[in-house]
């Protein structure tokens, strides 16, 4: 059987019709005056998954998570946790954390007190509290900074600080909104492994909101594609990237060029689209029937695309010419100018270190892809 | 930005420095006078200083003053601080404008108009005039001062560092107090400190609003002054000048010092993040 890619192993309870959700939104709508920021929107997530919110800036993503911790109530619909309506329980009284996107460390505590105060809060004793702080400083790699003030770290430092303390209470839900945000890049791909191991370690159901779909792709179990306050699609890593459901997901998550036909004949498991964009006809894989004549999109990735000089024996081949080559160590990625004047991406992947006579700038080549390269989409 | 004196900068710091502190050079080198006279120099002495200990009236009403200025300072900076998270925090509540501008006209009004208006509303309501009546004027008109101050830093305060608070189990009241409080206090101590000078040096609204036995010191020097200048009022003037020079050079020599040890660990922190 062929798969999309691996998710952990033995974990996904999404798929399980008899698992019960740990966290439910039902026809959840927020409003803020004129603007519905979230709009009828049901989402199930699961203990102990790592679920992402990802969409731009604007989508309703940190509004969904900041109804999660309570400071803000939905305008209709319902939030259930571990069973429990959420509706009229203030933040300090749900069993929730959450790491924020300003790390809002106390500035005028130390990083001890900062670790320390939902303990206190909770009227734990001192030498618990004590204990704690200590294991906490210890995961998170800070034993040597406890007496430092926040604005005596660096970036890193205070994004791990921030973590310590909303961790510090063992919440059975920590809430992460946009926690790479400020880091540079290598250190933002070092936290998320940390990340992903502390989640592992605790046991905590964490629920994150960015706008970075590698970070998304790279953590999560799944992942809630957002756009205008509605879900696009959920689904694991590899279900958004190889079997996106619309074109807005397939155009989210990674690059992917994007063909438009009318369907010419639908039999056996093979579609043909009747296509304009200099390639004669389109063939792909689908199960679904689609009604001949009607107008379909068909998403695919830029390194299900061959480059070849000699024209290919894949069904789906048109030629053009080399536009731009951008070089990026590991792939190289090339746009090509189509005859019907269409541009697309395509991307090798370097696996020899010295290529002889590569495919250069203005060269006419063929494009090619299998017929099952790409995923037919109707919205 | 070049740092070189020039003659006209010369000139200007030489002008606006006269302007601003020949007067009260003037007064304190007099305050040292042998003579009674004001206008005539006669020899150092100190004798002056001695007297006003011995000054009863002087003596009670710079007590005077002193309680009204600490207990109106405090208080306004209570309603203040209030009054700033309200107009901050609340940016949505009908009639917000009218509010804000409420608040701040204080600011702007005569300070004639603000001791008429509230001896009006005393007399009307039969209220005694004396220490009660001055004291709460003066948080009247100060507690608009100690609004603009606390606002101001409020503004840029990080309200997820709030909301960060509750998230950890505190009550909206204890996230503030916990939280917001210590991290405003700097812009609410010199909110205080404004509400008590403003109450030390006003003149006119305490006049108005003073009754039998209350009387400040800026009151009691200038009736003093119209029967005649004497060195005991340059001396207590040298004193208060004294005191608030003080004040002032400490606060900023620690927030000089604080910003100074902010860099450094800024600076520490960037090297070995």
């Amino acid at each position: 059987m062929k798969s999309l890619g691996n998710v952990r192993r033995s974990f996904a309870p999404w798929i399980d019709p008899k698992s019960v959700p740990y966290i439910r939104f039902e026809n959840v709508t927020k409003k803020f005056g004129d603007f519905t920021a979230v709009d009828n929107l049901s989402l199930d997530i699961f203990e102990r998954e790592f679920f992402s919110l990802l969409g731009p800036s604007g989508c309703g993503k940190t509004t969904l998570l900041r109804m999660l911790a309570g400071f803000e109530n939905p305008t209709e619909g319902d939030i259930f946790l571990d069973g429990q309506s959420l509706k009229g329980v203030a933040p300090h009284n749900r069993p929730v954390n959450m790491m924020f996107q300003s790390y809002a460390l106390f500035p005028h505590m130390s990083v001890e007190q900062n670790i320390a105060f939902g303990l206190k809060q909770a009227k734990m004793n001192k030498s618990e509290i004590s204990d704690r702080v200590q294991q906490m400083l210890k995961l998170v790699k800070l034993e040597k900074f406890a007496k430092r003030k926040p604005h005596q770290l660096s970036g890193g430092q205070r994004q791990r600080v921030a973590l310590a303390r909303s961790v510090a209470k063992r919440p059975k839900l920590l809430l992460l909104d946009e926690p790479l945000g400020a880091l540079d890049k290598k250190l933002r791909e070092e936290t998320q492994f940390e990340l992903m191991d502390l989640q592992q370690e605790l046991g905590l159901t964490f629920v994150i909101v960015t706008h970075d779909q590698d970070e998304a792709m790279t953590m999560s179990d799944r992942i809630a594609v957002m756009d205008a306050g509605v879900v696009k699609q959920i689904g694991t890593p590899a279900e958004v990237y190889e079997a996106p459901d619309s074109r807005y997901v397939a155009d989210f998550i990674g690059s992917v060029n994007i063909f438009e036909g009318e369907v010419k004949q639908n039999a056996d498991g093979l579609v043909k689209l009747d296509s304009p964009d200099g390639f004669s006809e389109i063939q792909a894989v689908e199960d679904h029937k689609f009604e001949t004549g009607q107008k379909l999109f068909l998403a695919i990735r830029p390194e299900k695309m061959n480059l070849t000089r000699e024209r290919p024996t894949d069904a789906n081949a048109a030629s053009g010419e080399v536009w731009e080559i951008a070089y990026m160590g590991d792939v190289t990625n090339y746009i090509v100018k189509l005859d019907g004047g269409k541009m697309v991406r395509a991307s090798t992947i370097n696996r020899k270190r010295a290529v002889e006579n590569p495919i250069g700038y203005d060269e006419v080549i063929w494009v090619s892809f299998e017929p099952d390269g790409g995923t037919l989409l109707d919205r | 930005m070049s740092g070189r004196w020039t003659w006209f900068n010369i000139t200007s710091v030489i002008f606006g420095m006269g302007f601003l502190y020949l007067p009260i050079v003037i007064l304190i080198v007099f305050s040292f006078n042998e003579s009674r006279l004001v206008t005539v120099w006669a020899g150092f002495s100190t004798k002056w200083y001695g007297a006003l200990f011995r000054n009863e009236a002087l003596l009670d009403a710079a007590w005077v003053t002193l309680r009204v200025a600490l207990l109106s300072a405090s208080v306004a900076t209570v309603l203040g601080t209030l009054a700033a998270l309200a107009l901050t925090r609340y940016t949505r509540f009908p009639g917000r404008t009218l509010f804000t501008g409420m608040v701040f006209a204080p600011l702007v009004m005569p300070d004639v108009i603000i001791g008429l208006s509230l001896l009006l509303l005393f007399v009307a309501i039969g209220f005694d005039r004396g220490f009660l009546t001055i004291t709460l004027a003066h948080i009247t008109f100060s507690m608009c001062f100690v609004a603009v101050v606390v606002q101001s830093r409020l503004v840029s305060f990080d309200e997820s560092l709030e909301e960060a608070a509750q998230d950890l189990g505190c009550t909206p009241f204890h996230a503030f107090y916990k939280v917001t409080l210590p991290v405003i206090l700097p812009a609410v101590i010199s909110g205080w400190m404004l509400a008590f000078t403003l109450s030390l040096d006003d003149l006119v609204i305490a006049s108005f609003n003073s009754g039998p036995g209350a009387t400040t010191l800026p009151m009691k020097i200038y009736s003093q002054v119209r029967l005649g200048v004497t060195p005991e009022i340059n001396a207590v003037c040298t004193i208060l000048i004294g005191i608030v020079a003080t004040g002032v050079l400490i606060a900023s020599i620690v927030g000089r010092r604080r910003d100074i040890q902010r860099k450094l660990d800024e600076q520490q922190a960037a090297q070995e993040g």
